[in-house]
């Protein structure tokens, strides 16, 4: 194996070369930076054995905006390489790689962390509880996705990335077309983070349902707790489906079994159908606490309540229930009968209605407000054309007889950006800039993220509309390069243009967040934004029980009544204080991630000995916490009084 | 392309509006809104009523989006009404539910109309068969009327139905000529039916759409129209000049490679059944005797 791995980098394209040497220097420089500054135990006990879910939060909002750097890059790359027709920027390879990578990364180490970021920060404190139903688990689920995420990224170092497109179809993903170890590390590593995935389902689902705080009825939970109830739904039954088909793809890639290649019975169809049956839900996954957010925010910065609550909910549960009938529009030619087709289109289509009403209920929101244009609304009324024309599209793919033409074609592509993008990446970001306060306790800078906003949405168009116009001139996808013939050459350039506007918008939020934490303005109220749940009810950063008393709730926008009715005063009464129960902080999920990625990476290159270790330590990690007797501790009357009077 | 009627001086209108949006000057390699069949035709009929549905939706949205920032925004002195506490409107609900309910009917209609009939031979002429086998990074085409076979280009007679029976001799892929129609998956060891046809003589670009690896971006082909008396001659042209393709050339063309154009006077009558028999076809055929 290690042979294989020095052969490897020997022979790599010097971009990879100097990566691994960057990754080593940068490796050299943290460790010696947390050793000066005297930080490894500061590290250890404040964050890597935490089960605070502010704290997880935090750590999952840092690795998706550090992925987002490596996926935004890996972007770029492409987009230079198409640029003009014949480009020899990079090989056929490589670029393989690198949309490969891409794909992969945005969705599940990218997307899918953001919004475990955003509920874990958010769920607890919007239903007046003090931490999730299962911390510690939900500190596992955090560790495996940081070590799924890093498996996955040290595929471009040691032995080659995977190559077959982040959908790795079969035959294509099997061992007969991809021999190295590029595939064994898409199915370990995202094995590893979807075990983390389905916990977190779990848990919030939990913790929505069993530990909201009293009088907080289903009806009047905040909307985003609803979309996050309607995610951890989608959640908990499309994973599996995914965690099938890559235990079966890795069975046929390490055991030589033959469950997706035609020899032996086996059939490749059966994985592109399990791939989506997780593959377009998990789209909704995405999208759905991106509604809430978008709803908290509009109503806020509205100073109104949101526009047809009822349909508001009924909306979000209609979409996690259709979008289980979908996945077929994948495949619409892969030779399925028209009574199929059609089923799946009409479906697909009619996941367009509840979406429709969730936009128009947002407008008749801001209709007769006030509104205030911060950055988290800038973002969301950024999202509402972005997503219509996305929505548009959507539909018009949906249909079979159309989608005959645009499957495959970058029609495809700029569509299901401009959802992902304008949907899932502006929601999240809105939600960020929302939330920030309550994380960090300041203020991120308006003017430095005005330039972003501009950059990014500029930028958005720039990139991607020429896009369509490309699909309909029939660019395929996944092309490394194109002749100058075709007559693609000025609107690729142009979207590349874009692409680099993007970046720089990126970059502006990089500098916005650093120039804000020393200038940034600081949030002594706790509720910076004159907010209407409850987490606006705490001071920011929020003590790590969260609430001294849970709150008694009487209405929907629980914090705007209790503010209307000028109740605040009895809610931090300090004389029934009782002392909190809290669980202890444990090194056991960091250990279990470490033993999972070992397990892994033996498994990656064959290493069976080393697969055992690593799953031999697993079960030992299991086996301690069930021995394990007191799991938590108690603060004190006198201790809370302090937290709460600082 | 014949036209007829006010929807497509509609459809028109608001296509040259979209392509003037997107790139003066260029419109005659938008191939998708230039079919050169019956089945693109329908397909881009499908398309522009679909975006015409669409854009019912989208166009008052951002109408409203636009209006409702602008008189609601919180400035000092804004007289716009102001109701905190209005949050719900039984019959506002039921237009924005009913509207998109009302489009997806309509869309649904059509869709199905339009995916049946796609499945028929698009005319009532004679059709032909041709073979198509992807292979790693090329398209061989065979006749078996004529026993001739092509490498990447294929040649078919105008004004007759195509049935174009695909599958692989490697990874998954994807047969689109997106001026005759959409696209059908090309899988080992299955078999795939695709119904095509040109009405106007000439060369259209068709392509590999499903990645199939480093060579994927080279899986180009180009199908060739010509009048039936034309095609005829050209078939017996090749089976004059052309060499034969025997199994030890096969077994050299399904090595990955890019290669050009290829033509050949016959190929061994058994090709095509093996092709799909070693990639699984024989436990397909057991399992689906009635197919």
């Amino acid at each position: 194996m290690f042979n294989q791995l020095v052969g490897y980098l020997r022979e790599a394209d010097p971009l990879i070369q100097m990566s691994a040497v960057a990754i080593v220097f940068t490796l050299i420089g943290i460790v010696a930076a947390l050793t000066y500054y005297r930080k490894w135990g500061w590290l250890w006990r404040e964050w890597i054995t935490t089960v605070d879910h502010k704290k997880i939060g935090i750590m999952y909002l840092i690795c998706a905006l550090l992925m987002l750097f490596r996926g935004g890059v890996d972007a770029l790359l492409m987009r230079t390489q198409l640029a003009f027709p014949g480009m020899n920027f990079l090989d056929a390879q490589h670029y393989n790689e690198i949309f490969t990578t891409h794909g992969t990364i945005m969705i599940l180490f990218v997307a899918m962390p953001l919004l475990f970021a955003m509920m874990n920060i958010v769920v607890p404190l919007q239903i007046g509880a003090r931490d999730v139903a299962f911390p510690f688990l939900n500190a596992v689920s955090f560790w495996l996705f940081f070590f799924g995420a890093l498996l996955f990224n040290l595929s471009f170092v040691l032995g080659g990335s995977p190559d077959a497109g982040w959908v790795s179809y079969p035959p294509l993903a099997e061992l007969s077309h991809s021999p190295g170890p590029g595939i064994n590390y898409y199915v370990l590593s995202l094995q590893i983070s979807g075990i983390g995935s389905i916990a977190t389902g779990i848990n919030f689902i939990v913790t929505i349902l069993k530990m909201r705080a009293p009088g907080m009825t289903l009806m009047r939970m905040p909307l985003f707790t609803w979309s996050v109830l309607a995610s951890c739904i989608v959640i908990i039954f499309a994973f599996p489906a995914f965690t099938v088909a890559l235990a079966l793809l890795g069975l046929d890639r390490i055991a030589g079994t033959h469950f997706f290649t035609m020899q032996h019975g086996g059939n490749p169809m059966m994985y592109v159908n399990l791939f989506w049956i997780w593959g377009h839900p998990e789209v909704y996954i995405a999208i759905l606490p991106v509604y809430g957010i978008f709803s908290e925010v509009v109503s806020t910065f509205s100073r109104k309540t949101i526009f047809g609550y009822k349909s508001m909910v009924i909306s979000l549960m209609l979409i996690s229930v259709i979008g289980y009938f979908v996945w077929v529009h994948h495949f619409f030619t892969m030779g399925a009968g028209p009574g199929v087709n059609s089923f799946f289109s009409v479906a697909s289509m009619a996941v367009g209605i509840p979406t429709g009403v969730k936009v128009f209920n947002w407008l008749f929101t801001m209709f007769r407000g006030r509104i205030r244009l911060t950055l988290p609304m800038l973002w969301t009324l950024a999202f509402i054309p972005c997503f219509a024309i996305g929505g548009a599209t959507g539909v018009m793919l949906a249909a079979a007889p159309g989608d005959y033409q645009f499957h495959n074609s970058y029609v495809v592509i700029a569509h299901f950006h401009q959802t992902l993008i304008g949907g899932a990446v502006f929601g999240l970001l809105a939600g960020m800039y929302y939330w920030w306060p309550k994380m960090f306790g300041f203020k991120l800078n308006e003017t430095l993220g005005k330039w972003a906003f501009w950059f990014f949405n500029i930028g958005f168009y720039v990139c991607f509309m020429p896009q369509y116009a490309l699909g309909l001139m029939g660019m395929t996808r996944r092309v490394y390069t194109y002749p100058a013939e075709t007559g693609w050459g000025t609107l690729n350039f142009v979207s590349t243009i874009g692409a680099y506007l993007m970046g720089i918008g990126f970059l502006f939020i990089v500098v916005q967040v650093l120039y804000s934490i020393r200038y940034g303005e600081r949030d002594t109220t706790g509720d910076p934004w004159d907010g209407r749940t409850l987490e606006w009810s705490l001071p920011s950063p929020v003590p790590h029980y969260n609430f001294a008393q849970i709150p008694t709730v009487h209405g929907r926008d629980a914090w705007w009544e209790m503010k209307q009715q000028r109740k605040e005063d009895s809610l931090f009464s300090t004389k029934e204080l009782k002392p909190i129960h809290m669980p202890n902080n444990s090194a056991l999920p960091f250990f279990m991630g470490l033993a999972f990625f070992v397990a892994g990476f033996g498994l990656v290159f064959n290493q069976f000995m080393i697969a055992t270790v690593g799953l031999i330590g697993v079960v030992v990690c299991m086996l301690w916490r069930s021995l394990e007797k007191d799991t938590g501790h108690w603060i004190s009357v006198d201790e809370i009084k302090q937290m709460e009077a600082s | 392309m014949k036209k007829t009627g006010i929807s497509s001086r509609l459809k028109h209108v608001f296509f040259s509006s979209v392509l003037l949006f997107l790139l003066p000057g260029c419109s005659d390699r938008f191939v998708l809104f230039d079919p050169a069949g019956p089945v693109a035709h329908t397909e881009y009929r499908f398309i522009v009523l679909s975006a015409i549905l669409v854009s019912l939706v989208v166009i008052p949205v951002l109408g409203l989006l636009i209006y409702i920032v602008i008189r609601y925004r919180d400035r000092p002195g804004n007289q716009a009404p102001y109701q905190p506490n209005w949050t719900d409107s039984k019959i506002l609900e039921v237009i924005w539910w009913g509207i998109p309910i009302l489009i997806v009917a309509i869309l649904g209609v059509f869709t199905v109309r339009d995916t049946y009939a796609l499945t028929r031979p698009p005319t009532n002429q004679k059709p032909i068969t041709i073979q198509v086998v992807s292979l790693d990074w090329k398209w061989m085409f065979l006749y078996p009327d004529s026993k001739i076979a092509t490498v990447n280009y294929c040649e078919i007679p105008t004004g007759v139905p195509v049935q174009f029976v695909l599958t692989a001799d490697a990874p998954m892929n994807s047969f689109w000529v997106p001026q005759l129609g959409g696209q059908m998956y090309t899988m080992p060891g299955m078999e795939m039916y695709l119904w095509l046809q040109a009405d106007r003589p000439g060369v259209y670009d068709g392509k590999g759409a499903n990645f199939t690896g480093k060579g994927f971006a080279h899986m180009n082909f180009q199908v060739v129209a010509k009048p039936k008396s034309e095609f005829e001659s050209w078939v017996k042209k090749v089976k004059a000049s052309a060499p034969a393709l025997t199994n030890e050339k096969y077994n050299q063309l399904v090595k990955p490679s890019i290669v050009n154009r290829q033509s050949y006077s016959s190929y061994p009558t058994s090709l095509y059944q093996n092709i799909v028999d070693k990639n699984g076809g024989k436990y397909w055929h057991t399992n689906h005797e009635h197919h």
